[in-house]
């Protein structure tokens, strides 16, 4: 039983940001056990509820659909499904949530992709009733892939199997014995829950004496994230120029941008990529003031000791940790476009960090069947929701480094020239 | 190489959700030619502001305050945007509801349950058009409503204003694909990750000055449809219905119409935040306007509300 906290302003000053996101098949439980944690650590409204017990009722649900908090949409409301990623948000006294709840159906892939690109950690849904299955193996690979290196195995429905351990344990070893071939996932938690009836998502189960391990929610408080960041290599895309133009700040010239990589203090000597111009860090600029630093993810003005020509797109890094520098990069892409496939050889906007380039897919290397993680190698036909791996040309170099190092100068997309559409997100390799 | 990180360089939670903000806002002023920020006077649109201010310092801000007013505004809300753009030593744009009513491209709603809020839409949509603004501003969460929650930072509108929930842009990372067809326009919420209480801390961690209707006073109310509208010339108490003077205060500022006030006697930053962990109903609860129907917000969303 969750004691009724005592409330302190200042503590919730400085929580931490943990942001996660589910996956599962349809109807594995996601929107019910998403609901689950928001009702049972007492994130929901009254009047939310209220709508919910209305609208559950009009619809003939037996139970209270806690899945309704999150499918907002008529259309997801009427259907029953959940349509579009989701965004919501819960607090507890030790750590500020951001879920995506991503739907298992149409475009799942892409939404999942979506949704794990700025997510710390996944969790993993599976049906107690049905174990391991094809789609599972999938958002694993998904979840490596976009390098989230915290997952937990949330074997869901256990009330349908008679909380049995052995029910649990054989899932649990199927999962493991697939993993291990996914090196970015280095922190794997599996939990018996039932979504439904609330065992050990936010209470500790009465069903399940035979598992000792976290809640799901006090492992989401718990779990250590504080190495993620890449606080090594210094990267700074520069975003704007701040010129005031005013009597007091005549000559400032600010290079305004938020932190990729690494850390920047005065003093520091810097590069200009593209250009190759050396400078040296002047002041690290902030509406309170001159700072002593500034690190990944931190938004930031930065002042330069020379006047070098800067403007947005060019990247400010340190001399001894360059990124690399190149017109042609290998990526694993994932395509997102319903209406149009790749044109091999085709044309597209490639938007890195904050730089837009044009760039060709010059060639399909393989493409991945995520249901069973073979390569396919003699098919370059790329649709809607296929993974795989090309290699581009772009019309200016890149500053980049692999995804595996550093998620924002690794990662791009790809954009349609005539519709404007974001129809491929790519990590490069 | 990834594991002999520094584990110290620790970011509360709202620095994170500061420096995004922030990023959006830069962002914005790169991707487009002429953007807005919206700017009502309410507690989002003053946070987005002095983010706006941050953003750019020490520039001022490279676009405009933009102030749809239906002319149902509070009298503390117009005073407090006055001064507040004049702090900013920004530019401030207002569209007046009245104007497009008068054109004829607006109708009133009849009754004592009469309303702007929906009108705001269309003098909203004039404004962009007439004065070519191609991205706007807004201080939307998506923690405020559930058509919200599937709200992207950067929000496509076609050329009529329109938002197609079912075809939006997939967001990645921090990518943000601001390209468009001439016509077309944006609407951008850099607040989309925060909630009710990260605004409430921030607005106490900056010391940012509200509106005084924020906190509690003592207010002369009517009761109607479960709500508790301050009076005054636009909302004149009907034959039957119960006027009583209590200490209240607002938890969203829009038009007197439809902004419900709570009863509190949270007077100071503290103590809101306080009422605002311990409550049992979301902002919104106090909004008229949302509650006409399960999805009032989508619906209005659709046709180009905020
Ligand atoms: N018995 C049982 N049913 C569950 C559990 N979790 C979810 N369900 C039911 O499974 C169905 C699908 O759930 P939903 O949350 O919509 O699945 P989603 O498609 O993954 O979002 C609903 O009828 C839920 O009530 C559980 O732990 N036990
Ligand atoms: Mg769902």
């Amino acid at each position: 039983m969750m004691e009724e906290e005592t409330f302190s302003t200042e503590g919730y000053l400085d929580m931490d940001l943990l942001r996660f996101t589910t996956a599962g098949s349809v109807d594995d439980g996601k929107s019910t056990l998403i609901g689950r944690l928001l009702y049972d650590s007492k994130n929901t409204f009254d009047d939310q509820i209220e709508a919910v017990e209305k609208t559950s009722k009009s619809r003939g649900d037996e139970n209270v659909n806690l899945a309704l908090l999150t499918d907002g949409l008529r259309a997801e409301r009427e259907q029953g499904i959940t349509i579009d990623v989701a965004y919501r948000y819960f607090a507890t006294p030790k750590r500020k949530f951001i879920i995506a709840d991503t739907p298992g159906h149409i475009q799942y892939t892409r939404n999942m992709v979506t949704g794990a690109s700025t997510a710390n950690l996944a969790i993993i849904l599976v049906d107690a009733r049905h174990g391991v299955i094809e789609q599972t193996m999938r958002h694993a690979f998904i979840a490596n892939l976009l390098r989230i290196r915290h997952v937990i195995l949330a074997v869901n429905k256990m009330d349908l199997v008679d909380y049995e351990e052995s029910a649990f344990n054989k899932i649990v070893d199927q999962f493991k014995t697939f993993a291990s071939r996914l090196d970015n996932i280095v922190d794997l938690t599996p939990i018996p829950i039932s979504a439904l009836k609330g065992d050990n998502v936010v209470d500790q189960s009465k069903n399940m004496p035979w598992y000792a391990g976290p809640t799901m929610l006090y492992h989401l408080e718990h779990v250590y994230i504080g190495t993620d960041q890449n606080h090594v290599e210094a990267r700074f895309p520069v975003q704007w120029v701040i010129r005031p133009h005013s009597d007091e700040y005549h000559d400032f010239r600010g290079y305004a941008g938020r932190v990729a990589g690494g850390v920047f203090r005065p003093g520091d000597e810097v590069v200009i990529e593209p250009s190759g111009f050396k400078s040296k860090i002047k002041s690290i600029e902030d509406f309170s003031g001159p700072q002593a630093e500034t690190f990944a993810p931190l938004s930031s003005t930065i002042t330069l000791e020379n006047n070098v020509d800067v403007s947005r797109g060019d990247m400010i890094v340190k001399v001894n940790n360059p990124p690399q520098k190149s017109q042609e990069i290998e990526a694993m892409i994932c395509w997102f476009s319903e209406e149009k496939n790749l044109i091999p050889k085709g044309k597209y906007y490639l938007r890195h960090t904050t730089k837009e380039v044009k760039a060709v897919v010059q060639e399909v290397r393989y493409k991945i069947n995520i249901n069973n993680l073979h390569k396919i190698e003699d098919d370059s036909d790329f649709g809607l929701n296929e993974i795989g791996r090309v290699s581009i040309r772009t019309s200016a170099p890149l500053l980049f480094d692999s995804y595996r190092r550093n998620r924002t100068t690794g990662s791009f997309v790809l954009i349609d020239l005539q519709t404007n559409e974001t129809v491929a997100a790519g990590m490069i390799i | 190489m990834e594991d002999n990180q520094i584990p110290s360089y620790r970011v509360n939670h709202l620095r994170q959700l500061e420096s995004e903000a922030i990023y959006i806002l830069r962002e914005t002023a790169a991707q487009f030619e002429k953007p807005a920020l919206l700017f009502s006077g309410g507690k989002d649109s003053i946070v987005m502001a002095h983010l706006a201010r941050k953003a750019f310092f020490p520039a001022k801000l490279p676009f405009p305050l933009l102030h749809v007013d239906t002319g149902h505004n509070f009298e503390e809300t117009i005073q407090y945007r006055d001064n507040y753009a004049e702090e900013l030593r920004a530019d401030l744009v207002v569209g007046l509801v009245q104007d497009s009513i008068d054109k004829g491209t607006a109708i009133e709603e009849k009754g004592a349950n009469a309303s702007r809020n929906a009108l705001q839409t269309v003098t909203l949509l004039e404004c962009l058009e007439e004065q070519q603004y191609d991205a706007a501003l807004g201080g939307g969460r998506r923690d405020e409503e559930k058509a919200r929650a599937k709200e992207r930072f950067f929000s496509h509108r076609d050329d009529f204003g329109q938002w197609d929930p079912k075809n939006q842009r997939p967001e990645l990372w921090n990518i943000f694909n601001g390209r468009k067809h001439h016509g077309e326009h944006f609407r951008i919420f850099p607040l989309s990750n925060w909630t009710e209480m990260d605004v409430w801390q921030y607005i106490k961690a900056e010391e940012i000055p509200l509106p005084n209707l924020y906190f509690a006073h003592t207010r002369e109310v009517v009761h109607r449809n479960g709500a508790m509208l301050a009076t005054s010339e636009i909302v004149q108490p009907q034959p039957g219905e119960k006027v009583e003077t209590l200490q209240v205060r607002f938890r969203t500022i829009g038009d007197m119409t439809c902004t419900g006030a709570v009863l509190s006697d949270a007077d100071d930053l503290d103590k809101i935040i306080q009422e605002v962990a311990s409550a049992r109903e979301t902002e919104r609860g106090t909004r008229a306007d949302d509650k006409r129907s399960e999805t009032a917000m989508e619906d209005r969303k659709k046709e180009g509300y905020f």
